[in-house]
Parts: structure tokens; sequence; C-alpha cells
């Protein structure tokens, strides 16, 4: 058994890798490629390994790319019309609905608590999963690569034939999509559900 | 004067770049007579800490149950010997 051991990497970090693809691609089948890929491409690149990061930051550091590279893909894959759709602001949306004839809000917001309690309370994370799962795809791959990339929006919707604005439209979109879903699914004072 | 839905898109830009002059100022006015945008504010907020946090932080991860599937495991352990086995390859 080597340094360089990738069926010891798998034994040692293939749950955490296949977590950390899983919460960013939401599709099992995905995840487990993503895993493969990561092990094969780590193997070939041992060489650049310094030893400097833990053995399953550098691991993970390479997954990250693989995911970011993967939702590039499915998002240039998209059906064109559901990008366009979805990414043209005189388009129907929920949003419209939450707002009077002149811009007002119909229902204001409630208050979410203080953002460090809210951060820590675990049904509110768990919420989020949830409702990063019932975003429509496009948007959830939209919102997960400009999160964990930190990419400006010109480098993320650059490749796929949109200008920057109008994927400011489907982050506009997706952040809605989230905290209206929140709204329902998540209650501050942890009364249950719905309100 | 900029309505509350404006406001709820300008807020959305902003964190993925800065806001002309005249936005932030028009942002700004609004936020001081608008306790449901303040509000709509911290949700945000809220809600982009919490994604980044949900999508990659270690320290939910490790909470998580759900582990890498066992058949998974084995394709993957016979696809890597499969690469040792091909010349040209690391060993």
């Amino acid at each position: 058994m080597t340094a360089t051991d990738p069926k010891r990497w798998l034994q040692e970090h293939g749950d955490y890798l296949y977590r950390y693809a899983l919460r960013q691609l939401r599709d099992s089948a995905l995840a487990e490629d993503m895993v493969q890929e990561t092990l094969l491409a780590a193997w070939q690149s041992a060489d650049s390994y310094t030893g400097q990061a833990a053995e399953k930051t550098w691991l993970t550091g390479i997954l990250k790319h693989k995911i970011i590279d993967c939702l590039r893909k499915q998002l240039r894959e998209a059906p064109v019309d559901d990008i366009t759709a979805l990414s043209d602001s005189a388009a129907e949306s929920g949003i419209d609905q939450l707002f009077d004839a002149r811009g007002h809000w119909i229902t204001p917001p409630r208050n979410w608590g203080s953002p460090h309690k809210t951060l820590e309370n675990h049904q509110f994370v768990e919420a989020l999963q949830r409702c990063l799962e019932r975003l429509k795809p496009t948007l959830a791959r939209v919102f997960t690569l400009k999160e964990i990339s930190g990419n400006s929006n010109e480098e993320i919707c650059g490749e796929l034939g949109i200008s920057a604005s109008n994927c400011g439209v489907l982050l506009y979109r997706a952040r809605m999509g989230l905290r209206q879903c929140l709204e329902v699914l998540w209650s501050p004072d942890r009364s249950g559900g719905g309100n | 004067m900029l309505s509350c839905k404006d406001v709820t898109h300008k807020i959305s830009q902003s964190q993925d770049r800065t806001l002309t002059l005249h936005d932030r100022i028009g942002v700004k006015l609004h936020l001081l007579i608008c306790y449901a945008c303040r509000r709509f504010v911290r949700q945000l907020t809220i809600l982009t800490a919490a994604s980044r946090r949900a999508l990659s932080e270690n320290s939910t991860l490790e909470l998580d149950d759900k582990p890498l599937p066992e058949a998974a495991r084995q394709r993957i352990r016979e696809r890597l010997d499969q690469t040792a086995r091909t010349p040209g390859t690391p060993d």
C-alpha cells in the first residue's frame, strides 16, 4: 500500500466525496460518476500532490472542478427554450404573484430571525435542501454553479449563450423561488410546518 | 421611486456585482421607509449564507447519512484495477 493508493482514497474518503457531489448535483448516478472521475484524475496527477493540504482537501478540490464542469455541461445541454423562457424577464413567473399592480408586497416577507441563529437551525437547513430539490433543475444548476464557483455572471453564463443580465434574471428567479419555498416550508418559531 | 418588486431584483443583483450609484441610492432610500424590503434583505443574506454551507460545508457533510452505495464502490474499484493494468498509467 503506497501513499498514492486510489483504493485507499475510495475506502477513506468515498462517502465524503459522494455526499459532497450529491449535495451539489442532486443526482446519485452522477454523483457516483464524479467520485470515480475524481479518483482517476487524482491518481493521474498524484505527483502534483505536495502533501501541503490534507488528502481529503486535495481530493475535494479536484471533485469541485469536476462538479463545476458537470453543471456547465448540463446547462449547455438544457433545451434552449428552457433557458430562454426562464431568463426572459417578461415571462410569466411566480414572482409577479408576490406583488400587487404597483409592485408592493402582497404578503410581506416574514421575519426569519437573526442570521446567526437561523444558520444553525437544523430544520432551516433541511427545508433549504428540500427547496433546492423542488426548484426547476435549470435554476437550481445556475444557482449552485454561482454559489460554489464564486464566478461572475459573465463567466457562468457566457458559454451558455445568454447575457450576464439574463443570467442575473435566472439567479433572481432561483433566489425568489427558494425564498418563497422557505416561507412555506419553514417556520421561524418552529411551531411545525406551514405557518 | 423604486417599487418593492424593483428593489428585490436590485438586491439580488447586488449579490453578483456592484450596483450603480444611482441604484444604490434608490435602494437605500426605499429601505429607509420599507420594513418589508428590509426583511427581504435579511432573508436573502440568510439564504445565500445557508446555501453555501448546505452545498459544501464540512461539518454538515460529516453528519449526512448517505454513504456511497456498495455497488458503486465495487464498480469504482474495478475501474481503478482496469486503469492500473493499462500501460502508460501510474502504478
